[in-house]
Parts: structure tokens; C-alpha cells; sequence
């Protein structure tokens, strides 16, 4: 098990975000979690990397507990993980090369050339060969995402995390980061944990769906089951209706 | 206690407590992370080199003031020659170090606390923190050395001209005696003078460095936040450089005279 969350609590103010969401992730898994938006799925995600820490409850990665590991302490731990952001997050005073290369040149390890190589390499991978020196204002948000999602593998992560990878994109810019992410999956063989509300996405790139509902791990099944299910949360959630009364009203 | 000053008790405690916080986090990572020098240099460039000219400006227009206003006074007294001394001493020890600051803490201070403050609600920290680097590391130390090796050398030059620009009001439109503007400056500047001058600038560039950073690095959400974090590292670092320079002063009068 690479890694497993237990009875996870994580309230903002007065607000219960997260209340107690319990479950594991066993290596090579393509995982999705689908959830209302405002539900807490981004939060758990960041839980996942440390960049929250709960109010109660264990995050473990590999068997270690983060969440009782200060900033320093953590980062080791974060290297196992690849991140893309919803908005990609790239960093606006680097260009391409440099935001891929980030790492890389931050730990002083490599040579020039290999990182070059590297970075050439791992743009090719998300189809976006030669734009090394053009820098993120220059870049649509379908570009701007396979760029993060270069910057998250370059180092080649154990797991990788993904925000909201579809959102804000056209569907055939959201049909290509789908595809992206499951050639990514399979080519470097990692695990992978998505976050998303866009059905479509869900079902193509995960082999498992966890359902968020009201702070809880409300589904855990197939992307099968949970689209043949007749559970009402997660029929209203799969196939779009809003409030079934407000729509009768409607009608 | 009303129910403000309870939330102005609240917030200052809390931006001490962050700011000590933040000063364990940053001489950690100097001590124990090796800081990168091209990100130092770089710093270095955008406080240093694109600040002179407003810092020399200021000291000039200060040192010219000061001069013409002593003028007025000193004249009365038959002591015209004196001027450029009050105007050296005056600069070295108070106004330079001070309006320099305060100058460095409206164009980088803001300047800082905007860009932090925007990699924050666009999750670049997050980012940053995801590629195993810690924000102090990348962020902080850069911007706290740059401005400790930068403000004396802002100081000086600031002072240097406004002692200049001082004289030559003196000499060309008071018409007072060069010779003696330029020895009586000489001979009343004391080395204690500059001593508690290069002090003050050390201590009010890590107070800038440190509140500019803390604003950012700590930015409430959307534009809003990054308005409010970098009208706060103006205020905030601008009323901490007043209000240490005059403990500063008293102390350092202390030890060093």
C-alpha cells in the first residue's frame, strides 16, 4: 500500500470541510475522486501532499504518518509526489525550460546537457516539443497544463496528483489531457490520483472512483458500477440534476 | 477591552509570532541550506541597482533642504560655515539610513509583498512546495541577504550625495565660504556617526526584507489580498524602521559615544 488515509478531519473555521474520510491506495492505481464542487476534494488532495495538515486523523505515505512532520521534514517526501495544478501553477518568472527544469536545476546534481535532454524528453512526452524558451503568459491553459504536468514527471514521481485536470478547458483540449494522463499512467507505470467533476474524465482516466459527499467517502467502486448505480447521491451526481424537487418545479 | 482592540491585539500578536517564525525558517535555511548566489545577485540587481536613483534623488533633495533651512539659523549666530556639518551629521547618522529605508520600503518592500503575494493565490508556493523547496529557501533568503549587502551601499550613496548637494548649495547660492564648509563637515563627522548610520541600515533592510515577505508568503486569497499584503508591507515596515530607529538610537548613542 503506497498510501493510506485514516479518518481524516479538516474543518476551516467553523466550517466542517473533511469529517472523517478513511481509504487506501494500493501502487500502480489509477484512482479518481469525484465530488461536488466546494466538497473538499482539492483539500483532500492537498492532504495527500502535506500541503494541509489535518485537524485529526493520518496521512501515510509509504507507512509514514505526515501529518505530524514539520515543512523540512516533508520534503523528501514530497519529491515521491508529481503535482498538476488546476491552473497548472507555473511559475511566471521562469520560462518553460526553467519550470520543467525546476528541480532539476535546484538540486545541482545534473549537467546541463542531461538536463536539456530531460526536459526535451519529457515535452515530447506531453506533445509540446520546441517550446522551451517561450514563457507561461504565452501559453493557452490546455498548453499551460501539459507543461505542469512535464514539470510533475521530469523527476519521475511515484505518485502523480491531479487538480482539476479538465477544468476550464474546451473539450478537445480536455479530451487530449485525458489521454495525456492515461499515457503518462501507463508509459511510467505510476499511481495516480485525480480529482474532478467532469464525469467523462473520470470514467477514462481512473480504474477506481472514490465519491466525496458531505466531508465522507460516500462510493468506493468501478467506474462501471458507479455509473450503473441507482444510489440517488450518486445518480443526480453522475448524470448532472440538480435538486430532483426544483427541477419538477421547473418542469 | 472593545471588541477592536481585541482584534488589533489578536493580528499584531499573530504578526509577531509569524514574523519570529519566519526569522527561525530563515537563518535556518542560511546556515544549514547553502543559499544560491545567482538568486542573491539577482536580488541584488532589482533592490540595489534599479533603487539608486530614487534613494540618490531623495538624499539629494534632503541634503539641499537641510542646508538651505540650517542656513537661515546658523546665520543668526555668524556660524554660515557650520552648515554642511549639521547637514553631514544629520545624513550619516539619521536621515540617510531613514529615508532610504523608508524609500526602499515603498518601492521593494511592495514590490515584494505583491509577488509573493500573487504566487500565493495563484498556488506557485504550493507548487513550489510540491518540487520539495522550501518557500524560505527559494523565496525568502534571496530577497533578506540581497538587502542586507545592498542597503549600506544605498546609504552611503544616498548620503554621499546629499552631503554633495548640501555643499554646493552652500558654496554656489549661499555663497559661503567652500574651504571651511568642507573642513567644519570633515572635522564635526565623527566615525561613531557612520558606525550608528551602517547599523541602522542592516536592521531596517532585514525589518523590510522580513515584513515584505511575511505580508506575501501570509497574502489573504484574490486580488483584494494582494492589495491589502502590499499596503501592509508599506505601513507595517515603514512604522517598525520609525519606531526602531528610535530605540536604535538611544542604544547605539549609548554603546558607541
Amino acid at each position: 500500500m503506497i498510501l493510506e488515509v485514516r479518518d481524516v478531519k479538516k474543518n476551516f473555521g467553523p466550517l466542517p470541510v473533511l469529517q472523517g474520510v478513511t481509504f487506501s491506495v494500493e501502487k500502480g492505481e489509477a484512482l479518481t475522486i469525484i465530488g461536488v464542487s466546494g466538497g473538499g476534494k482539492s483539500v483532500l488532495l492537498k492532504h495527500l501532499v502535506g500541503l494541509l495538515m489535518p485537524d485529526a486523523g493520518e496521512v501515510l505515505v509509504g507507512g509514514v504518518n505526515i501529518a505530524c512532520l514539520d515543512e523540512r521534514q516533508l520534503l523528501p517526501i514530497r519529491r515521491r509526489f508529481g503535482m498538476l495544478f488546476q491552473g497548472a501553477a507555473l511559475f511566471d518568472s521562469l520560462n518553460v525550460e526553467d519550470n520543467i527544469a525546476f528541480i532539476l536545476n535546484r538540486e545541482r546534481r545534473y549537467s546541463r546537457e542531461e538536463i536539456d535532454r530531460r526536459v526535451e524528453e519529457v515535452l515530447d512526452v506531453v506533445g509540446l516539443k520546441g517550446i522551451q524558451k517561450k514563457w507561461p503568459a504565452e501559453l493557452s491553459g490546455g498548453m499551460r497544463k501539459r507543461v505542469g504536468l512535464a514539470r510533475a514527471i521530469i523527476y519521475q514521481p511515484e505518485i502523480l496528483l491531479y487538480d482539476e485536470p479538465t477544468t476550464g478547458l474546451d473539450p478537445i483540449a480536455a479530451d487530449a489531457i485525458d489521454r495525456l494522463i492515461i499515457r503518462v499512467v501507463q508509459k511510467l507505470k505510476v499511481t495516480s490520483i485525480a480529482v474532478t467533476h467532469d464525469m467523462r474524465s473520470a470514467r477514462r482516466i481512473g480504474n477506481r472512483i472514490l465519491m466525496l459527499h458531505e466531508g465522507r467517502i460516500y462510493a468506493d467502486q468501478t467506474p462501471d458500477e458507479i455509473f450503473k448505480s441507482t444510489d440517488p447521491v450518486i445518480y443526480r451526481f453522475v448524470n448532472g440534476i440538480a435538486d430532483p424537487q426544483e427541477q419538477l418545479n421547473y418542469e | 477591552m472593545t471588541s477592536s482592540a481585541k482584534q488589533f491585539a489578536r493580528e499584531w500578536f499573530g504578526g509577531v509570532g509569524r514574523g519570529t517564525l519566519l526569522c527561525r525558517d530563515l537563518f535556518y535555511s542560511i546556515f544549514k541550506v547553502k543559499p544560491v548566489w545567482h538568486d542573491v545577485v539577482y536580488q541584488m540587481y532589482f533592490i540595489g541597482v534599479k533603487s539608486s536613483s530614487v534613494v540618490c534623488i531623495t538624499g539629494a533633495f534632503t541634503g539641499m533642504v537641510l542646508c538651505a533651512q540650517a542656513y537661515v539659523e546658523f546665520h543668526k549666530i555668524k556660524m554660515d560655515t557650520g552648515v554642511l556639518a549639521l547637514v553631514s551629521v544629520g545624513m550619516v547618522s539619521q536621515l540617510g539610513p531613514v529615508l532610504t529605508s523608508l524609500m526602499v520600503a515603498g518601492r521593494v518592500g511592495a514590490a515584494i509583498a505583491a509577488e509573493l503575494g500573487t504566487m500565493r493565490v495563484t498556488e506557485q508556493i504550493d507548487a513550489l512546495r510540491t518540487l520539495a523547496t522550501h518557500p524560505v529557501d527559494y523565496l525568502v533568503v534571496p530577497r533578506f541577504l540581497a538587502m542586507l549587502l545592498v542597503m549600506p551601499l544605498l546609504t552611503a550613496s544616498s548620503v554621499c550625495v546629499g552631503i554633495f548637494a548640501g555643499f554646493l548649495v552652500g558654496a554656489c547660492l549661499l555663497s559661503i565660504n567652500p574651504t571651511y564648509l568642507w573642513y567644519n563637515m570633515l572635522h564635526y563627522t565623527d566615525m561613531n556617526d557612520v558606525m550608528t548610520g551602517m547599523i541602522k541600515t542592516f536592521v531596517f533592510g532585514a525589518i523590510i526584507a522580513v515584513v515584505a515577505c511575511d505580508k506575501g508568503l501570509n497574502c489573504p486569497q484574490g486580488a483584494e489580498g494582494v492589495g491589502r499584503a502590499t499596503t501592509e508591507a508599506v505601513v507595517y515596515s515603514s512604522i517598525t524602521i520609525l519606531i526602531t530607529n528610535f530605540f536604535l538610537t538611544l542604544v547605539l548613542n549609548r554603546v558607541l559615544v
